[in-house]
């Protein structure tokens, strides 16, 4: 179901103006690059198909100061990468904060015994102390692999997540892995992702990327059975239990989902997925790395795809049938048909409710193109998004999903997001926690994109019904209406900044 | 199918649909390689036994599930006590996001701080730069009063030095010359969050005492509260209580308003906290009292270098911890604690009174920040109730040795256990081994209510799970009757779950 419509490109044009007005010079100018507005494409250029570009400059390093909401390469690699592998034990190497905040946050179902056979929502560390600072971490290291093997027998691997202070006292912990890993007879992962590389979390899950090519492929031989239907689901992090909503209908049309990457995922699924078939991409931005690595090496070929809303759903299950023939696609076509009655009464409920409201969203590096169609679905109009730590592939990709003159914004700044939040004024924003309450205190309504704000799936059918009920709970709710005080003037912001009433706002 | 338009369903109830169930069955056999069930079952078994418990103890290297955060956590917190202030954390940028959803899901808040954003050239070169730039953008866009600057590991291992960058940026013209930019170093390899509290008070009290004479204020009191995910709720009744008895006080480091700002419309990135003036009239007190003793104690050593008298408490609650507290206040200032203290006193132990068949003999696993397991326990005694195993995984040998003696002081101490530094991995141990009946801490505890069965009571910072329970106080007596409360609930709502099918003890009057 597409939508038609368009952003008011020159509002936003001078919107960004103002709000550079406020930087330092120096940080003006670099902050601009990253600001834009979607323009339509000519038709001679659109050999992509894109029917917009985005023009903003990406995958830059944060000015100090600005407010980033950008994480590190250590949250991109245990958060997001790794720390879902669930038979697996994750060690924060390093002091114990990292570990800490990002204990359980990301809400990576799984299925297993926890502390017995899966690990996910726990936390170990090495807690480093002055001391290891000072003499090296490694001796602990060895130690800390020991006290696992003796708790945890049952772990089949561990990995070694690096925090800064690894990388600048020039520990070895790649050879502590090698050597334990031969002791224990164990896959153990050594993993430079020390928070000061890179950018933002994206660098992270390109070295977890690599460490998985270096460290457990072509390492143990897995005994299995390869069908010509075998799939890699590669970047699905199961959260709310988006894979299980996927699976469920990739399985339907046949196809063997052999690994699962890495929501709910075991070693085992990691370590056999050079066997597959087809690698089917949904976090483009996180996995694409060793998806282009397997298709160099084994030759298996890779498709993005996008499980948000029926009309991505529709025609992703079309596009991967198409590759394995007609008996998948005859499959593909009855899954849709079956779901049409879902689909429709779904969109029947949410739709007049929602229709015409707009969204602004902010997220990391796939959600801010991958969910515009679900929301289009319901009738909902995107007026501005941005990337976390997208990267120049990701705007390219956006820009066939975003109208003209939609609002884009590149490692967003706490001030520039409350400003334009503030003078364009959405009907709802999706974003993260740290964004989640400021928007809230202005009255406008917000679901945070990264954990489903506690519900999920949004994947798959299944997850679009939950979806459409989550938009329109936040939308409709009451609260929103109870912010003035009865006895005070009705305060005019509603009007985006130009009311009629010639009341100053402030 | 199971989902639909009508009802929709979620996570909770989707996936126990057979669809789903199948499914999990499937992927399990087919594909995850799982250890065989009896292995697992093997192994789930040996958790539970003393020779588990044993070699979990022992361990020296690997630490699982700990209850403590990193020193820059606890910076970011004190700083959000002062008036308009902002916090930087110089070094990586990706600690500042962690500290900021940390704090914004525990008090559903906003939460702001920047980082200074250091890569791999600032690794190389300092981040010097990184300072210079980031305190003019901070001034520029966040129009703070102070900037309040604290450290990660990562500046803290290459040695920058903040008072030598902060004169930099000051000679740059980052921010004015005569900007308050007070700093500690705060580094996340020693001690915890709690230290980190410690040092950011003290680097803003030094920054605006250092040049000042002291004239000393006869009866001048500060408050200094220490880490607390309470502090909405605590500070007010503190600052109630100090108000009913007449106290002159500055209350040094206050977040309730910060956490805690209303939804009219308009957001506020800052709200309330300690005056800056009133900061720098608290030099002149007779004497700074510190509510969390392992918060502040190189604050109060400051203190006492200054010429003030100091006392420290333990989070005081319950009735001996607030008895202390108020006779000291009275002591100190001069004032009588009024009768209406006196009400609220004899209420808490009404309270306490009508409920003690239902506390008398329970067990108790606590664990937190050192200063709320001491007063824990000691309410838990008041209760007639046994604080079977205290545990602080950022406890001294100090705070070991002091809650021994407190343990002694009781009858009810009897055969409790103290342990210092152990982390939530053991408490599993000590739960399994040695079962209690109720479990008192935070969020993470839901982990040992699943794994040992125990009912928790979440008390302490951090709350991911349960809404709005910090906008209520836990100290004074106010604060016990919440405490008491809560307790209490949780007991009933044990027993009732318990006794709802059997037919008998499913009392209408408990």
């Amino acid at each position: 179901m597409s939508l038609d419509y368009e952003n008011d490109g020159d509002f936003n044009a001078r919107l960004i103006d103002a709000v550079l007005l406020q930087y330092p010079d120096k940080t003006a100018k670099r902050r601009k690059k990253h600001l834009g507005v979607a323009k339509a494409r000519e038709a001679l250029e659109r050999g992509s198909d894109a029917l917009c570009e985005t023009g903003v400059k990406s995958n830059i390093k944060s000015i100090p100061g600005v407010m980033t909401v950008r994480g590190c390469a250590y949250a991109g690699s245990k958060g997001v990468v790794w720390g879902p592998i669930k038979d697996m034990v994750h060690i924060s190497h390093g002091p114990v904060g990292c570990g800490h905040y990002s204990w359980s946050q990301r809400r990576n179902y799984y299925v297993g015994l926890t502390g017995v056979d899966a690990f996910v929502t726990m936390q170990f560390t090495s807690d480093f102390q002055e001391k290891d600072i000072v003499f090296g971490g490694d001796k602990k290291l060895e130690k800390l692999i020991d006290e696992v093997e003796q708790l945890f027998p049952l772990n089949n691997g561990v990995s070694l997540q690096s925090e800064c202070p690894i990388g600048l006292i020039g520990d070895d912990i790649e050879a502590v892995a090698r050597k334990k890993a031969k002791e224990h007879d164990k896959t153990i992962v050594p993993v430079r992702c020390e928070g000061f590389r890179g950018v933002s979390q994206s660098l992270g899950h390109h070295i977890a990327n690599d460490a998985i090519r270096d460290w457990v492929f072509d390492k143990r031989e897995a005994d299995f059975e390869p069908s010509l239907f075998d799939v890699n689901v590669i970047g699905d992090y199961n959260i709310g239990g988006d894979a299980w909503a996927s699976r469920i209908l990739l399985e339907d049309m046949g196809l063997r989902v052999i690994g699962n990457w890495s929501g709910d995922a075991t070693l085992a699924e990691v370590e056999r997925a050079p066997k597959a078939t087809l690698n089917l991409i949904h976090c483009y931005r996180s996995m694409n790395y060793i998806a282009r690595h397997m298709e160099e090496k084994y030759g298996i070929p890779w498709m993005e795809y996008n499980f948000f809303g029926p009309s991505q759903i529709e025609a992703s299950l079309r596009n991967i049938a198409a590759f394995f023939g007609p008996e998948t696609q005859d499959k593909a076509e009855a899954l849709i048909t079956r779901y049409q009655p879902l689909v429709q009464a779904v969109t029947e409920k949410y739709r007049p409710r929602l229709i015409g409201k707009t969204v602004m969203l902010y997220v990391g590096g796939l959600r801010p193109r991958h969910v515009i169609t679900a929301y289009e679905d319901l009738g909902m109009e995107i007026v501005g998004t941005g990337y976390e730590f997208g990267h120049g592939d990701d705007y390219e990709r956006t820009g066939h999903y975003v109208k003209k003159g939609t609002l884009i914004y590149d490692d967003v700044t706490g001030y520039e997001l409350e400003s334009f939040i503030e003078a364009i004024r959405p009907d709802l924003v999706g974003s993260g926690i740290k964004e989640k309450y400021p928007v809230q205190k202005m009255g406008i309504p917000f679901r945070q994109m990264h954990s489903w704000d506690y519900s999920g799936p949004y994947h798959g059918y299944d997850g679009f019904a939950i979806f459409a009920r989550d938009m329109d709970l936040a939308i409709n709710n009451p609260v929103w209406g109870l912010y003035d005080p009865p006895w005070k003037e009705t305060h005019c912001s509603d009007a985006g900044g130009v009311c009629s009433c010639g009341r100053d706002d402030e | 199918m199971p989902q639909s338009a009508e009802k929709v369903l979620d996570h909770v109830p989707l996936f126990c649909e057979p669809e789903y169930e199948k499914m999990f069955a499937r992927k399990k056999l087919k594909f995850e390689c799982p250890h065989p069930d009896k292995v697992v079952e093997a192994q789930y078994e040996f958790t539970w036994t003393w020779e588990y418990r044993e070699k979990n103890l022992a361990r020296e290297a690997l630490v699982v599930n700990p209850a403590k955060a990193c020193q820059p956590l606890g910076a970011v917190f004190a700083a959000a006590g002062f008036e308009r202030t902002m916090s930087f954390v110089h070094g990586s940028q990706g600690c500042v996001a962690y500290y900021r959803s940390h704090l914004s899901r525990h008090f559903k808040e906003p939460s702001s701080a920047v980082s200074s954003s250091m890569t791999e050239d600032a690794a190389v070169f300092g981040g010097l730069k990184n300072m210079i730039d980031g305190l003019a953008n901070t001034y520029q866009l966040y129009d703070p009063k102070m900037i309040a600057v604290s450290t990660t590991c990562m500046a803290e291992v290459i040695g920058d030095d903040l008072h030598g960058f902060i004169e930099n940026a000051k000679n740059e013209g980052s921010v004015p010359a005569d900007f308050d930019v007070p700093f500690a170093h705060t580094p996340a390899f020693v001690g915890s969050h709690v230290d980190g509290y410690d040092s950011m008070v003290k680097g803003i009290l030094e920054n605006f005492w250092k040049s000042t004479e002291r004239v000393p204020t006869p009866a001048l009191i500060n408050i200094i509260p220490g880490f607390d995910g309470f502090c909405v709720g605590n500070n007010r009744e503190i600052k109630r209580l100090l108000d009913t008895m007449g106290v002159t006080y500055v209350f040094i480091q206050d977040a309730s308003d910060q956490f805690d700002t209303p939804s009219d419309g308009e957001y506020r990135m800052y709200d309330g906290g300690t005056k800056i003036e009133d900061v720098k009239v608290a030099k002149h007190a007779e004497a700074t009292i510190s509510l969390q003793h392992y918060n502040t104690r190189k604050t109060l050593d400051y203190c006492r270098e200054l010429g003030q008298t100091t006392a420290s408490f333990h989070y005081p609650l319950g009735i001996g911890g607030t008895d202390e507290f108020l006779m000291k206040i009275s002591e100190l200032s001069k004032r009588e604690i009024p009768e209406s203290i006196d009400r609220d006193r004899g209420r808490l132990i009404d309270a306490m009174a009508d409920s003690q068949s239902w506390l008398h003999g329970k067990k108790y696993g606590i664990y937190g920040d050192p200063d709320f397991v001491y007063s824990m326990a000691r309410f838990v005694m008041e209760t007639g109730g046994h604080p079977t195993h205290c545990l602080a995984t950022n406890g001294t040998a100090a705070w070991e040795a002091e809650m021994k003696e407190l343990l002694a002081s009781s009858p009810f101490g009897g055969g409790a256990q103290v342990w210092a530094g152990k982390d939530l991995w053991a408490m599993r141990s000590l739960l399994l081994t040695e079962p209690v009946d109720l479990l008192i801490g935070n969020s993470y505890g839901k982990y040992l209510e699943r794994d040992t069965d125990t009912p928790l009571v979440r008390l302490t910072f951090p709350i991911f799970d349960r809404h709005h329970h910090h906008r209520f106080p836990l100290m004074g007596y106010q604060g016990g009757l919440r405490l008491l409360t809560v307790i209490l609930d949780k007991i009933f709502d044990e027993l009732d779950q318990e006794t709802m099918w059997e037919g008998v003890s499913y009392d209408l009057t408990r």
